[in-house]
C-alpha cells in the first residue's frame, strides 16, 4: 500500500476533520460553573487535527498490513506460528532463556532499588492469581467478573486471625487458602446453571456482594476504615528491618510463584485439566463424553478460588494495611484483562500479560496524570493489533511418527 | 528469522534504555527532596491535585529566596490514587528516589498503609488531609503529623453545638460509607449518644447513586431535628435538596468534606441554613489571601479542598529542616515540635502526638450563598 | 401500613429505574447484535451530560433564553453522543468483530479507562454544578411533595423515548434489519443488509438514549463529574441482564425491578444492604429464570 496517494491524504484530512468536530466541546471549551468562568483552548484543536491526521494514516497503514497477514496465514499451508511461540517451542531458545531469567529473578533485589523489588513483588502476587483466574476464564471457558471476591476473602482472613488471635503469616497461608476454596464452592454452586455473560454478571455481583458486606459490617471487619498493623511474613521468629523484609517477601513470592506456575502446568495436562479444555470448547458435547459438568464447573471455580486467598494473604501481608476499597471490580477488571491479554489458557501468556499490565502503569508514572489515559489506550490498541493476547495458547498436536 | 531477532533486539534494547531514562534519574545530592504523595488520578483526585500545587507554589517562593540550607529544594510527586496497596509502592518509591520529608498522603487508608514504611526509613510524613483519629492519638506512628484537626474535635463540636445551641432532641446520622464519612458519623453517633440525645437512624448511603428518595422519606417518617451529615458535599447536595423539595424544614450538619463552594453552588437556595463544621476561617489571614492569589496566577483557578492546609504542611516541614539545620530525623521532629511558623492556617507548632496546635474548628451557616461563622 | 410512605418510595423507585432503563437500553441493544458487553456505554453517557453542561454554560453567558438553552443543548448532547458511539465502535470494536469475544471486552474496557481520563484531563476533575435544565412547573406544586416536576419530566421522557424506539424496532427498515442481524448476522448479510451499518445505527440509536438519559440525570442531581458514568454504568448492566439481555421491553422492566428493589429495600429495612440486596434479588431470579425475565431461553442444538 502506498502511504502517499492523493486518496490517502483526502482520507486522512476528514478523519482529522471529524476528530476536530468531535472533541470540540470537550477539548476547546473548558468551563467552571462553580465561578462561572469560560476559557477557550483553541490550540488544543490544532494538536487534535494534527496528531489525527497522521495517527490516522499510520492507524490505516498497519491495520491494513494485520489484515494482509491474515490473510496470509489462511491461505498459506504453513501457518505462520508467531516468534514468540517459536522460542517457546524450540529447546534451543527457551533453556538458555529460563536459565536467564532464573538468574535474573534471583539477582534482582540486590541490583534495583527496594521500590524496584516491592513492585516485583506485587507483579508476582498478580502473576499468582492471574494463574488462578486462568483455570477458570482460560482454561473452562468460565467468565469470572467477581474474582476479586476470593482474593478479599484471603486477605480478610489473614488480616482478622491476625488481628484477634495474633496467628502468624505461615499458619493463615493454608488457612487463607482453604476459606477461599469453601467460598469458591460455595459461589459456585448456584451459577452452576448459568452460561455466558449471564455468569459473568451474577460472579460480578458476587464480588460486590463480598465487598459490601466488608464495608457495612462494622463488628466483623471494622468497616471502611480497615485493619492495620497486620504483620509482615515471618522468618522463623527472626527480626527482620524493612529492607530485609522486602527482599524476604520476594524470594517467599518467587517460590510461591513457581509452586503455582508447576500444579496449573500440571493441571493443565490431567485428566480434570482436559475436562476444563473440553467443557470450555463445547458444554454439551462434553457432556455426551461422560464428564461430570457440575463437578468440572466446581472444581474450577475452587481451585480458582484457592489461588486467589493465597494471593489475598500475601497481599494482606505486604501492604500491613487493607480496607475494602482495594477489592473493587476494577480489580477483577484488570485481573481478567491480565489473562486476556496475555493469551488466555497460557501460562507463559500470562505471567507476560501480569508483567505488563502491573509493571506498565508504575513505569508510566514518568507520564503523571497522563498515565490512565495511556494505559486505556495500550489496552485497546494491544487487543485491536493482537486479539489473542501476546502469547496464545497452543494446542497439544500429536503426531504419528513414522 | 533473524530479521525478527534483530527486530526484538531493538525493541529489548529501546525499552532498558526507557526504563533506565525513566529510573536513571536518581537525586542530586545538594537538593532538599519534599515527597508529595496523594490521590493524583482516580475519583479523588480533586482531593489530591491541590496539595501538588500548595507544594509546587511553595518551594518556587522558598527557591527563588535560595533554598533551604543553601540548598534548592526539589519535589517529587508521585501518585496513590488513594488505594493502600498503590500507597506502599508510592512510599517505596519516594525513598528509592530519595526523599527526605513528604507532605501526604491524602486518605487515612492509604496514610496507614504507607506510614509504617516511612518509620521504618525514619521519615517524617505529613497529611493535609487525613483526619483519623488513630493516626496521631494511638501513638503508633511517632514520625506523623498533620496540619489539620482531627475526626473527634469535629464531631465533639457539631454535637456541643447541636446540643447546646440548636437543642435537639432526636437525630439522624447519615453517611456515605467511606472511609472518612463513616468514620466521621461513627464519632457523631457516640457523642450524641453519650450526652442523651437519641440517633433514631444510623444509615449510609451509596454514594454515586441516582436517587436519595428513600432515604430521604425514611428521615421524614422518623420527625428527626436534626440530621447529621458525615463525608463529602455531592451527596450531601443532593440530599438535602431532596428534604427542601419534600417541604421538610429539618435542620443539617456536615462536616469540613461539606465546606466547599459547589456545595452551596450545587443546592443553590436549599443549601440556606445548613451548618457546616471546618476549620477555622481563615479568609482575613493575610498569608492565606497571598497564597491564593499565587494560585490564581500560576494556575488561573481558584485553589481547592485542603489547599491552605497542604501549605502550611509544606512551610512547617521546610521551616524545620532549615531550623534544625539538617534533614536529620530526631532533629526535623524537634524542630517541628519546638519551632512556631506563620502559615496561612495562623501560627501553628505541633504537640507531642503529631497535631497541629492552633488551628482549630468553627461552626459555620449558609446564609446568603456563603459560609458564616456562628460560634 | 403507611400508603403514602409506600408511594413515595415507590415513585422513587420508577425515576431510579427509568434512568437504569435508558441506559440499560444501550448495552442490550449493542449486546443483541454484535455480543459485546459495551463497558464504554456508561462514558457515552457522562460525555453527554457534559456536553450538554459546556453548551448550557456557553449560551448562558451569551444570554440566549432558556427555551432555546434547554433545546440547543440537549440536542447538542445527543449529537455528541452518537458522534461518540460510533467512532468508538469503528476505532476499537470493527477490528476485533472476528476476534475472541473477550478480546472486544478488553477493548471496551481499556476505551472506558481512555474516556474517563480524556475528559479528566480535558475538564476537571471536581464536581461541577449542572444547571437545572428542567424547570419546577407552576401548575405541578400542590403535588411536588411527593414526586417533583424533573423526576416526572424523566419519567415521562422515558415512556416517550421507549415508544419510540419500540416503534422504530419493530416497523422501520432499519429496525427489521436490526432484528435480522441479531437473529443470523451471517444471513442477514447474505440476504443483502448493510451489517456494518446496522451496527453503526445500534451503536448511535444506543448513543442516543444514553445521552438523553445523561442529561435528565445530570439536571436532576444538579452535578457531575468524569466518573458518574462508571457505577451507573454497571448498575444499568445488571439491569438489562436482570430483564433478559438482548430485549427491548427486558431493559425497562429490568430498570424498573432494579429501581424498585433497591427503593423499598432502603425504605423498609436498611439502605446500608439495598446494593447487597439488589445483588442477592439479580442472582436469585437467575438462578430460577436462567435467561433473565424477559429473555428467551434458547434451547441449544446438539
Amino acid at each position: 500500500m502506498k502511504l502517499f496517494t492523493i486518496s490517502e491524504i483526502k482520507k486522512s484530512f476528514f478523519i482529522a476533520l471529524w476528530f476536530m468536530f468531535l472533541t470540540f466541546p470537550i477539548m476547546v471549551i473548558r468551563v467552571n460553573t462553580v465561578e462561572n468562568e469560560i476559557k477557550w483552548r483553541w490550540e488544543n484543536m490544532l494538536f487534535i487535527g494534527l496528531g489525527s491526521f497522521f495517527l490516522s494514516i499510520i492507524w490505516r497503514y498497519t491495520i491494513e498490513k494485520k489484515e494482509a497477514g491474515e490473510k496470509k496465514s489462511e491461505t498459506g499451508k504453513s501457518a505462520e506460528i508467531s516468534f514468540f511461540q517459536q522460542v517457546v517451542e524450540t529447546p534451543r531458545f527457551y533453556v538458555p532463556a529460563t536459565i536467564v531469567t532464573g538468574i535474573f529473578a534471583l539477582v534482582f533485589p540486590f541490583i534495583f532499588s527496594i521500590y524496584q523489588t516491592n513492585i516485583m513483588i506485587t507483579t508476582l502476587i498478580y502473576v499468582m492469581i492471574a494463574l488462578g483466574l486462568n483455570i477458570v476464564v482460560g482454561l473452562a471457558g468460565l467468565l469470572d467478573l467477581g474474582y476479586v471476591a476470593f482474593y478479599a476473602v484471603g486477605a480478610y482472613s489473614y488480616a482478622l486471625l491476625n488481628h484477634h488471635y495474633g496467628i502468624g503469616f505461615w499458619t493463615a497461608l493454608p488457612i487463607g487458602a482453604a476459606t477461599a476454596f469453601t467460598f469458591g464452592i460455595l459461589l459456585g454452586f448456584p451459577v452452576l446453571r448459568l452460561r455466558g455473560d449471564y455468569l459473568a454478571i451474577v460472579t460480578l455481583g458476587f464480588g460486590e456482594i463480598i465487598r459490601l458486606v466488608l464495608e457495612n459490617w462494622n463488628e466483623f471487619s471494622f468497616g471502611p476504615s480497615g485493619i492495620d498493623k497486620i504483620s509482615r511474613p515471618g522468618l522463623f521468629g527472626i527480626e527482620l528491618s524493612l529492607h530485609g523484609n522486602i527482599i524476604y517477601t520476594y524470594y517467599l513470592m518467587i517460590g510461591l510463584t513457581l509452586f503455582t506456575i508447576f500444579v496449573v502446568n500440571r493441571l493443565k495436562d490431567s485428566r480434570i485439566g482436559r475436562a476444563w479444555i473440553a467443557l470450555r470448547e463445547d458444554e454439551t458435547a462434553c457432556q455426551a463424553m461422560g464428564i461430570d459438568n457440575t463437578k468440572t464447573k466446581l472444581t474450577a471455580f475452587a481451585l480458582g478460588a484457592t489461588w486467589a486467598g493465597i494471593g489475598g494473604v500475601v497481599f494482606a501481608a505486604k501492604t500491613t494495611f487493607i480496607n475494602p476499597a482495594s477489592f473493587t471490580i476494577w480489580e477483577s477488571i484488570i485481573i481478567l484483562c491480565i489473562v486476556v491479554l496475555g493469551g488466555m489458557g497460557s501460562i507463559l501468556g500470562v505471567i507476560l500479560g501480569a508483567f505488563i499490565l502491573i509493571l506498565l502503569p508504575e513505569y508510566l508514572r514518568a507520564f503523571s496524570e497522563f498515565r490512565m489515559l495511556i494505559f486505556g489506550a495500550a489496552l485497546v490498541i494491544m487487543m485491536v493489533f493482537r486479539p489473542g493476547g501476546v502469547i496464545s495458547e497452543v494446542r497439544k498436536t500429536y503426531k504419528f511418527k513414522k | 528469522m533473524k530479521n525478527t531477532i534483530g527486530k526484538l533486539f531493538c525493541i529489548l534494547t529501546t525499552g532498558l534504555l526507557l526504563m533506565y531514562s525513566i529510573h536513571g534519574c536518581s537525586f542530586a545530592p545538594d537538593t532538599i527532596n519534599l515527597g508529595v504523595a496523594g490521590a493524583h488520578s482516580g475519583d479523588l483526585a480533586s482531593y489530591g491535585l491541590p496539595t501538588v500545587k500548595a507544594a509546587e507554589i511553595v518551594i518556587k517562593e522558598i527557591n527563588a529566596k535560595g533554598g533551604v540550607l543553601g540548598k534548592k529544594v526539589r519535589l517529587l510527586v508521585e501518585d496513590d490514587v488513594c488505594k493502600p496497596e498503590i500507597a506502599t509502592n508510592t512510599a517505596t518509591k519516594l525513598i528509592s528516589k530519595g526523599a527526605h520529608v513528604v507532605i501526604g498522603h491524602i486518605c487515612s487508608g492509604a496514610t496507614k498503609a504507607a506510614l509504617g514504611i516511612y518509620k521504618e526509613s525514619s521519615i517524617i510524613c505529613m497529611s493535609p488531609s487525613a483526619t483519623n483519629t488513630d493516626l496521631t492519638l494511638s501513638g503508633d506512628y511517632p514520625n506523623f503529623y498533620r496540619t489539620i484537626a482531627y475526626d473527634d474535635a469535629q464531631a465533639q463540636l457539631q454535637v456541643n453545638y447541636a446540643t447546646k445551641i440548636l437543642k435537639v432532641k432526636k437525630v439522624a446520622v447519615l453517611h456515605d460509607k467511606g472511609d472518612y464519612g463513616k468514620g466521621q458519623a461513627e464519632l457523631s453517633k457516640k457523642y450524641f449518644e453519650k450526652s442523651g440525645v437519641k440517633v433514631v437512624l444510623f444509615q449510609g448511603v451509596t454514594p454515586g447513586a441516582l436517587d436519595y428518595t428513600a432515604i430521604v422519606t425514611k428521615v421524614k417518617r422518623e420527625k428527626v431535628d436534626l440530621v447529621v451529615w458525615g463525608g463529602y458535599h455531592p451527596e450531601a447536595s443532593k440530599i438535602i435538596s431532596k428534604m427542601r423539595k419534600n417541604r421538610m424544614k429539618t435542620g443539617f450538619m456536615g462536616a469540613d468534606g461539606l465546606k466547599d463552594k459547589t456545595f452551596i453552588k450545587v443546592a443553590g437556595k436549599n443549601a440556606e441554613g445548613a451548618y457546616v463544621t471546618g476549620p477555622r476561617d481563615v479568609s482575613k489571614n493575610p498569608l492565606a489571601i497571598a497564597s491564593k492569589e499565587a494560585h490564581r496566577k500560576a494556575y488561573s483557578s481558584d485553589p481547592g479542598a485542603f489547599f491552605d492546609s497542604a501549605y502550611a504542611a509544606a512551610q512547617a516541614l521546610l521551616n524545620a529542616i532549615e531550623k534544625a539545620g539538617s534533614t536529620d530525623y530526631s532533629a526535623v521532629s524537634k524542630a517541628l515540635k519546638t519551632e512556631y511558623i506563620e502559615t496561612p492556617l495562623g501560627k501553628i507548632s505541633f504537640d507531642k502526638n503529631g497535631d497541629a496546635t492552633g488551628i482549630g474548628f468553627s461552626v459555620y451557616q449558609v446564609k446568603n450563598g456563603v459560609f458564616v461563622e456562628v460560634n | 401500613m403507611d400508603w403514602e410512605y409506600f408511594l413515595e418510595l415507590f415513585l422513587g423507585g420508577i425515576t431510579r429505574g427509568s434512568i437504569y432503563a435508558l441506559i440499560a437500553l444501550g448495552y442490550t441493544m449493542v449486546y443483541g447484535i454484535i455480543e459485546l458487553i459495551n463497558f464504554a456505554h456508561g462514558e457515552i453517557y457522562m460525555i453527554g451530560a457534559f456536553t450538554a453542561l459546556i453548551i448550557a454554560t456557553v449560551l448562558t453567558m451569551a444570554g440566549f433564553n432558556q427555551v432555546a438553552i434547554v433545546v440547543i443543548a440537549s440536542g447538542a448532547a445527543v449529537l455528541y453522543s452518537c458522534a461518540y458511539g460510533f467512532t468508538i465502535e469503528k476505532l476499537a470494536y470493527k477490528p476485533l468483530r472476528n476476534a475472541p469475544r473477550l478480546s472486544a471486552l478488553i477493548s471496551a474496557i481499556g476505551m472506558s479507562l481512555f474516556l474517563q481520563n480524556y475528559v479528566l484531563l480535558a475538564q476537571t476533575s471536581d464536581f461541577l454544578p449542572f444547571p437545572s435544565l428542567i424547570p419546577d412547573f407552576e401548575f405541578w406544586e400542590p403535588y411536588a411533595h411527593i414526586i417533583s416536576s424533573q423526576e416526572l419530566v424523566i419519567i415521562i421522557t422515558t415512556a416517550i423515548v421507549m415508544i419510540l424506539l419500540t416503534f422504530l424496532i419493530k416497523f422501520s427498515k432499519i429496525g427489521k434489519a436490526m432484528r435480522a442481524t441479531a437473529q443470523d448476522m451471517n444471513m442477514a448479510m447474505l440476504l443483502g443488509v448493510d451489517v456494518n451499518l446496522v451496527i453503526s445505527a445500534t451503536f448511535i440509536i444506543g448513543s442516543a438514549t444514553a445521552a438523553i438519559g445523561g442529561v435528565l440525570i445530570a439536571s436532576h442531581m444538579g452535578q457531575i463529574n468524569f466518573y458518574i458514568g462508571f457505577i451507573v454504568g454497571i448498575k444499568a448492566f445488571v439491569a438489562a441482564v436482570l430483564g433478559g439481555i438482548g430485549s427491548i421491553p427486558g431493559a425497562v422492566l429490568g430498570g424498573l425491578v432494579l429501581g424498585w428493589t433497591e427503593s423499598f429495600f432502603a425504605g423498609y429495612v436498611s439502605s446500608d444492604y439495598e446494593d447487597v440486596f439488589a445483588f442477592i434479588f439479580l442472582v436469585f431470579i437467575l438462578v430460577f429464570r436462567p435467561s433473565g425475565i424477559l429473555g428467551r431461553s434458547v434451547s441449544r442444538k446438539v
